[in-house]
């Protein structure tokens, strides 16, 4: 994908030079782009800093477009083509002019080849010349690429370049530069252990790096001390960071979890209806996300806005359907509906299966939701997680204000705690219910949109989950939808924080046992019910 | 009342089914054993060696139905966990006959069975040590799960889990059961189980006798168990069970130590469903951790939910049942089975809540209403 990017802002890069290349009396670079054609692996590397050292503008691009081994020329006049493939077709555009051209054969052009070596000069030349470009995240990266290459003409161009430069974060990665290249190569050893210092602020893996190397190497053995004060204190950060990641991933799995369990709070924990089919109806969700990109190729990135509500009806008609034909029939006998419910399941699993094909699908992930958000060096928060994190809040708070505010929270609340005199206080008991039990597995239906973009939606999608949903519900106190919260977050980040000590299984099992052991000690969870309404 | 007289009992036939089940069960394991040692393989009457080992499979099926009725249709415990039970029994049966493999495995370890040569283990692990002998198996056959059952049921009724929080967390500890057993560094083949038998008390598990004779020992322990469960169940003890069953607090009130009958019962049940594991461990010739999935145990729950919970026979009758179906139904149309065992369980328990066997009594108290205005009698499983 940067990739891409990549080709894309060269090739654009390539259709502005042509202005600017004729006004320049460049002969002799274009002689050399003959010569760069005439040379061969060997000979390449003087060519290569004799054109950086023209200056010319188009360095840059040719430069960018070689290392990417998109640099081709024509054999007849020697002109050098770039070939880029879009989209699976080559696209053929003449370098200096910028031009597009037909396609030539395979045998009418040369590729102009690079080796390993070549590519690490073509690199650090690279990262020279953007140094003073424009933008500041091309800048800092380019800094950030010379760390373990910086000689003395490099850190000459670095102060001079930092006095110019406003930007902070490039600010920092300069100072960096210049603290590695005197903690190397400063002669004193006062400004050694100064750098040193500087560096033990850093996350950078290379600074990181040259501590090790300084701390077992450096002549001075204030310098070695210096450097393992330095290391411990990098040490700590980074041990501080692994343990955000780790509560990161926790609440990551704490928002699936509540996703899951959330729907099944309604049901199970208001409703009273033990609902084995709630694992389907996150099936049924993620489906829907399914179909619903199938039905929109080209507008991936919207198809998720569709998907929630459609997956929300879908699930919800598909709970009604469930509560008029079924459920209803055993109210008042849990064990019996745990039964219906779990047959519901299989028939939905294969229903599913027979539709879709046993195998899994993938949904893409819209542009927006892909990538992370780099907070350091050692820490960076995946979008789509983060994304979800805070669905999940926000759906909890929908469902919670749906809960307390409307009338139909209301209606359900009464009937969940006292069924006969709801009904006499003119409560249609039947059509609550039918709502309860649509709105439970809407909501577990939106959650299946969710979880569509972390895993393959296949039929047994919703299995995986309806364990781990009742024991969220059973921990956090049934009925109490704030439970379900504290209860979710609370598992997932118990789960993530074992894993690394005693791996991902054991970890799940490890929670399951305690949350067994925990039913013995409070049989009504985290949070019980308190007052009449609880049995 | 002693066994026997259970045994003999000539009253009041259609309550206490003893005689006519065991009749009917021995003399059919008979003639199907007849009809494949005896009878030629070309005569209609002839029983194929699969037909046996099938009827096997569903004999074992049908003592861990009879092991989950006892505690769901006489004490009121939904178990969504006798997997687990079922599964450790054939576990220990699996380690006997890995044990007996002994030279003849493919990397000839006369100690270590493959997997353990395979993932490179130098000696054999405590918990397998003594599984060599036959009785030691058999013991750990019923204590294993019996211990199991015990730690468990003791935490759960002495701290009175009860009902649906029961039935999940039941469900909860045969998952974590599978997950453990999934593990490699369990020692117990981890994905692909225990498999390769050879032969069982010297007998080759391939040969026809062996095969008949395991069919005759399930039938006659499936028997004997039906008997004795049926004693246990009508003594003073089973009454307690029952009365647990209908009223728990008032029988607690009473002053019966409630939590301290129904660990006992659990317990029993759990034994039970370990017997019905070992004897189905050499008869299919393979245990792995997919018997510890949450579905099989809801499985059996549907077979006695299908013949009715509360009269042991209705419990064996509905294993038998849809374990046939779905042997048909896998071979006719493989799609189909799901939605046939999910309509299954949705129909069963919407309209037969006493399954097969109570259609008589449903029958009985329709007439009953419709002749009368009278109140149809007090549904009796209220507790369930």
């Amino acid at each position: 994908m940067k990739q891409a990017l990549l080709m894309l802002g060269c090739w654009l890069a390539l259709l502005s030079a042509p202005t600017m290349a004729e006004t320049e009396p460049a002969s002799s670079f274009d002689d050399l782009l003959i010569e760069l054609t005439e040379a061969d692996l060997r000979t390449t590397q003087p060519i290569l800093e004799a054109i950086e050292a023209t200056g010319h503008p188009d360095v840059l691009p040719l430069f960018l477009t070689l290392l990417d081994g998109n640099l081709n020329f024509r054999k007849a006049d020697q002109v050098l083509i770039t070939i880029i493939d879009i989209n699976g077709t080559d696209q053929y555009t003449e370098f200096t002019t910028g031009t597009s051209i037909e396609p030539l054969g395979r045998r009418d052009v040369t590729k102009i080849r690079v080796n390993n070596n070549l590519r690490n000069t073509l690199s650090s030349a690279i990262a020279r010349l953007q140094l003073s470009s424009p933008d500041a995240a091309l800048r800092e990266a380019a800094v950030l690429s010379l760390l373990d290459t910086i000689n003395d003409s490099t850190a000459n161009d670095l102060i001079a370049l930092r006095a110019d430069e406003s930007n902070r974060s490039v600010l920092a990665s300069i100072d960096l530069a210049l603290a590695m290249y005197s903690a190397r190569s400063s002669d004193t050893v006062a400004a050694q252990i100064t750098a040193i210092k500087t560096l033990s602020d850093s996350l950078q893996p290379n600074a990181r790096n040259l501590l090790f190397d300084l701390e077992r190497n450096a002549d001075d053995s204030a310098v070695q001390a210096a450097a393992t004060v330095a290391l411990e204190k990098i040490d700590g950060k980074v041990t501080f960071y692994s343990y955000v990641d780790q509560l990161f991933f926790g609440l990551s799995l704490g928002s699936v979890l509540l996703l899951a369990a959330i729907g099944l709070a309604i049901t199970f924990g208001v409703m009273g209806v033990i609902n084995m089919a709630h694992g389907e109806m996150l099936m049924l969700g993620a489906y829907t996300t399914y179909v619903v990109q199938l039905l929109m190729p080209g507008y991936i990135n919207y198809s998720l806005w569709v998907a929630i509500p459609a997956a929300f009806v879908v699930a919800g008609l598909f709970g009604i359907l469930i509560e008029r034909c079924v459920i209803r029939f055993l109210h008042g006998r849990p064990l019996e509906t745990l039964l219906a419910t779990f047959g519901i399941s299989l028939i939905l699993q294969q229903l599913v299966r027979t539709v879709f094909s046993p195998l899994n699908r993938r949904v893409a992930a819209p542009d927006w939701m892909s990538g992370s958000l780099e907070i350091n060096p050692v820490l960076s928060l995946t979008y789509n997680r983060l994304t979800i994190l805070i669905f999940a809040l926000i759906v909890f708070v929908a469902l919670l204000l749906i809960m307390k505010k409307t009338a139909l929270g209301l209606y359900v609340r009464a009937v969940s705690q006292n069924r006969d005199m709801a009904k006499a206080m003119g409560i249609k008991t039947d059509r609550v219910d039918a709502l309860t039990f649509g709105l439970g597995s809407g909501i577990a239906g939106i959650g299946g949109v969710a979880l569509s973009q972390l895993t393959n939606v296949g039929p047994n999608l919703g299995q995986a989950y309806i364990i781990d949903s009742f024991m969220v519900v059973v921990f956090g106190g049934v009925g109490n939808l704030l439970g379900t919260l504290v209860a979710a977050f609370t598992l997932g980040i118990a789960n993530k924080f074992l894993e690394p000590v005693t791996g991902t299984v054991l970890a799940s099992i490890l929670v399951l046992v305690f949350i067994i052991l925990f039913i013995q000690k409070r049989p009504k969870g985290l949070f019980p019910q308190r007052g009449r309404s609880a049995e | 009342m002693t066994i026997w007289q259970t045994f003999l009992s000539r009253r009041n036939t259609l309550d206490s089914p003893v005689l006519p089940f065991v009749t009917v069960l021995l003399s059919l394991t008979i003639l199907a054993s007849i009809g494949n040692l005896w009878i030629p393989a070309d005569s209609a009457l002839h029983v194929s060696t699969y037909t046996i080992t099938l009827l096997g499979k569903y004999l074992s099926f049908a003592m861990l139905a009879l092991a989950v009725d006892i505690v769901w249709g006489y004490c009121g415990i939904l178990s969504l966990g006798h997997g687990a039970f079922f599964a450790l029994g054939g576990y220990a049966m699996g380690m006997y006959l890995m044990r007996q493999i002994g030279t003849r495995g493919v990397y000839g370890d006369p100690i270590l069975p493959d997997f353990m040569v395979f993932l490179d283990w130098d000696v054999l692990p405590w918990y397998w040590l003594g599984m060599d002998q036959f009785w030691f198996a058999m013991l750990m056959v019923l204590l294993v799960p019996g211990l199991l059952a015990f730690v468990f049921g003791w935490l759960a009724f002495h701290s009175r889990v009860t009902g649906v929080y029961l039935s999940i967390i039941t469900q909860a500890l045969t998952y974590a059961l599978m997950l453990a057993f999934f593990r490699n560094e369990m020692g117990f083949g981890g994905n692909n189980g225990l498999t390769d038998f050879k032969d069982l008390l010297g007998f080759n598990l391939q040969a026809d006798t062996t095969r008949v004779s395991l069919l005759l020992c399930s039938a006659a322990l499936l028997a004997g168990i039906f008997v004795l469960s049926q004693w246990v169940l009508k003594s003073r003890f089973g009454k307690v069970i029952e009365a647990i069953r209908d009223g728990e607090p008032r029988v607690r009130f009473l002053g019966y130590r409630t939590d301290r009958y129904k660990v006992a019962i659990f317990v029993y049940s759990a034994m039970i469903a370990g017997i019905a594991g070992a004897l189905y461990v050499p008869q299919v010739g393979i245990i792995n951790p997919g018997e510890f999935a949450p579905l099989n145990s809801i499985e059996i729950v549907v077979w006695v939910a299908v013949g009715g919970r509360g009269t042991l026979y209705g419990a064996v009758i509905g294993a038998l049942l849809v374990n046939y179906a779905k042997t048909r139904f896998t071979a006719l149309m493989p799609d189909g089975w799901l939605f046939a065992l999910g309509a299954l369980f949705v129909l069963v328990t919407v309209f037969l809540p006493n399954g097969l066997a109570g259609v008589y009594g449903q029958v009985k108290a329709s007439v009953k209403r419709n002749a009368s205005d009278e109140q149809s009698p007090h549904q009796k499983s209220e507790a369930s």
